[in-house]
């Protein structure tokens, strides 16, 4: 299963295209993967190691320094409750229990139907909303423990599903421009441009 | 209020009221909207000087990098190694706790951001600009996205940009949730497919071997927010606002106990930190009507202030020199019934959680803070325990002074005292009691 579909491989390749060195699209070519499967399969892995040049194991091996990157399958909805410093001041604390309690799940579980993923986050820039709790990274500040219940209920109704896509769709919106600089023209430039510059100075300094 | 707005602008922003710096805000991260308050006049005017005249501007605006290290952006400018392929990366992060204006600056004034990019890819001649945004991000993401599609189509991007005959790209990169990736020398690693480990300094400075091994300047997101302005203005107007060193506005992230928790921006030097958290338009004052206990002036990283401390003006010398920083210009204000303890022990965890683990003092350091402090927390602590801390922090950054003596390779690790040792200082009473009675006394 589940390595790349067609299109995803197409729009892979596109992003190689948009670097100076195939590995710098290394992680994003993980987001694209995990917005498929909500994770990355080990199909999904040697692809993208094939297509930015490295092996399938440093593809795994940098993936596991990145905590958006999953090595397992993750829930339809990523559920993360910050609980630094702002958002503790405002009692995430007691929030994360109430979350622990209401899904019936410790952080880093998986509900057994596969829906929802608890995680205590790190500190998400929400912090003039606290407690601040992000689905799938978008973002729902100002939780307290009934706004919390209200929010799982509309997702697991699917109420939300055209706000909160599934897991691992970091981005909607695809680049729909290519590279439109040429390398050498743009590199014939800067050196024109370097020597004018010279110039200037030193015809200034010829006249100061 | 003192202070002077910036143009056409109200000049408080909060992400809490709707309002910021480009009304109307409902739609001003469209390149419509950003065209009708003036947009992109910034990028053509600079396309019609050298570039070094885009460069002495900056360099009279005296801009500070509003990142968290405060360098001057003219300066760090002129320090890239002369070479025809140079690059500029712009670093929208944002991880450091209690920051999050550059994810307003994303979200709500994308062009800006795109704008200034331009004009300093144009002003260091970089061959190709990165805008790298925090994985987190994903409404900053698909906005910056979509504000490059646009720009790419009004002829601001790209081959021979609005005819001027200088061309450039710029490419959107995502992070994947590492804190790390903040510090510049990570970021570029990170850009470049690898793990977010930071490089040794020297000889990575990124201005001589950045990203791919080449000359490369890195740019907080707000830093570069603030050229526009500063072109179309002139680099003298904004260095008319602040005082000394602390030029121009600055966006200021308030947050912790306060009534009205936002983004503000304010003209530097000018306000202080008390008029930030007390003024009915700003902070609107401690909530519950309660006193300070304690607040940290520059994110989780900078060394802790008590209230005697809260007339001092919101200026990155005289913070300094009173002993801590302005760092990414986030304010964090703790009330009278804040447990001091749970405080710093939630931010050293951070630390912990977030070390790259290359530098032992750090990655070890980190680990044996977070467990004793918890534990202190717990009503499970020892007296020794707080001589066991401060000896972890001299470990980290012997001397345990500010600015911290370093012994690692980046300056997270030197960052974990800042917590930890001056919570110590300044309430060693508070963690004894919790170390006698067993227990957290707190509320
Ligand atoms: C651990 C660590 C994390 C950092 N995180 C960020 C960040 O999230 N955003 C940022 O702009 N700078 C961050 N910095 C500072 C950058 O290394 C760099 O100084 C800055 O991006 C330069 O931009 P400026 O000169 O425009 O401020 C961090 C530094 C360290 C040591
Ligand atoms: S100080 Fe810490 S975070 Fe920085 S390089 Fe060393 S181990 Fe990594
Ligand atoms: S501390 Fe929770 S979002 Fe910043």
């Amino acid at each position: 299963m589940a390595g790349l579909t067609p299109e995803n491989l197409a729009r892979a390749r596109e992003t190689v295209a948009l670097y100076p060195q195939p590995r710098s699209a290394l992680i994003p070519l993980c987001h694209q993967a995990q917005a498929q499967e909500g994770w990355l399969t080990p199909d999904a892995i040697s692809q993208i190691a094939e297509l930015v040049g490295v092996s399938a194991a440093e593809v795994r091996g940098t993936a596991s320094f990145y905590d958006m990157l999953h090595l397992e399958p993750v829930g339809k909805f990523l559920i993360g409750v910050c609980t630094n410093i702002s958002c503790m001041l405002g009692g995430a604390y007691e929030l994360l229990a109430h979350a622990e309690d209401r899904l019936g799940i410790r952080c880093g579980q998986t509900t057994a139907d596969g829906t929802f993923t608890l995680e205590e986050m790190e500190c998400l820039a929400g912090c003039d909303g606290p407690t601040c709790v992000a689905v799938n990274y978008r973002y729902f500040p100002n939780q307290d423990e009934s706004t919390f219940d209200t929010l799982v209920d509309d997702l697991a109704a699917g109420r939300l599903d055209g706000d909160v896509p599934c897991h691992g769709t970091v981005s909607r919106v695809d680049r729909t421009v290519t590279l439109m600089a040429q390398r050498d023209e743009v590199l014939a430039e800067r050196a024109a441009s370097d020597r004018a510059r010279s110039e200037r100075q030193a015809a200034k300094e010829a006249k100061g | 209020m003192s202070g002077t707005p910036r143009t056409g602008a109200p000049f408080i922003v909060t992400s809490r009221t709707g309002d910021a710096t480009r009304p109307p805000m409902e739609e001003g991260h469209t390149l419509n909207a950003y065209l009708a308050s003036g947009g992109y006049q910034g990028l053509r005017k600079a396309l019609t000087m050298n570039p070094e005249e885009v460069v002495a501007e900056v360099l009279a605006s005296n801009l500070l990098g509003r990142g968290g290290a405060g360098f001057e952006a003219g300066r760090k400018w002129s320090m890239v190694r002369p070479n025809p392929v140079r690059y500029l990366v712009i670093n929208g992060d944002e991880s450091e706790p209690a920051t999050f204006k550059d994810r307003m600056l994303m979200e709500r004034d994308p062009h800006q951001l795109v704008e200034g990019t331009l004009i300093a890819a144009y002003a260091i001649g970089a061959a190709q600009a990165f805008i790298f945004i925090r994985g987190e991000f994903a409404l900053g993401m698909e906005r910056v996205i979509a504000a490059v599609n646009d720009a790419y189509r009004h002829g601001a991007i790209g081959a021979n940009i609005f005819g001027s005959g200088f061309s450039v790209d710029l490419v959107v990169h995502p992070g994947a949730g590492a804190y790390i990736c903040g510090e510049e020398t990570a970021l570029l690693e990170s850009l470049e497919g690898k793990r977010g480990y930071p490089r040794i300094k020297p000889p990575f400075f990124p201005a001589a071997i950045g990203l791919y091994g080449e000359p490369t300047v890195v740019n907080n997101v707000e830093t570069v927010s603030n050229l526009p302005w500063i072109v179309s203005n002139g680099g003298a107007a904004f260095a008319a606002l602040g005082q000394g060193r602390s030029t121009g506005t600055r966006i200021f992230a308030l947050s912790g106990h306060v009534v009205r928790p936002g983004n503000y921006e304010v003209e530097m030097s000018k306000l202080t930190f008390r008029d930030l958290i007390f003024d009915p338009e700003l902070g609107g004052g401690v909530r519950g009507g309660k006193s300070v206990k304690a607040f940290i002036p520059g994110g989780a990283s900078a060394p802790w202030f008590g209230p005697d401390q809260l007339d001092l003006p919101l200026d990155q010398d005289a913070v300094g020199k009173a002993g801590s920083m302005l760092g990414s210009g986030s304010v964090i204000v703790m009330d009278s019934d804040t447990c001091a303890v749970r405080a710093a022990w939630r931010i050293a965890r951070f630390f912990h959680r977030e070390s790259c683990g290359q530098c032992t003092p750090c990655r070890e350091g980190s680990g044996w803070i977070d467990k004793v402090m918890r534990r202190i927390e717990d009503g499970q602590g020892r007296e020794e325990d707080l001589d066991l801390l401060m000896d972890a922090c001299d470990n980290i950054a012997p001397g345990v002074s500010w600015p911290p003596a370093q012994t690692t390779i980046c300056v997270l690790g030197p960052s974990i005292p800042s917590s930890v040792a001056w919570s110590i200082r300044m309430f060693r009473d508070e963690y004894l009691l919790h170390i006698k009675e067993g227990a957290c006394p707190c509320p």
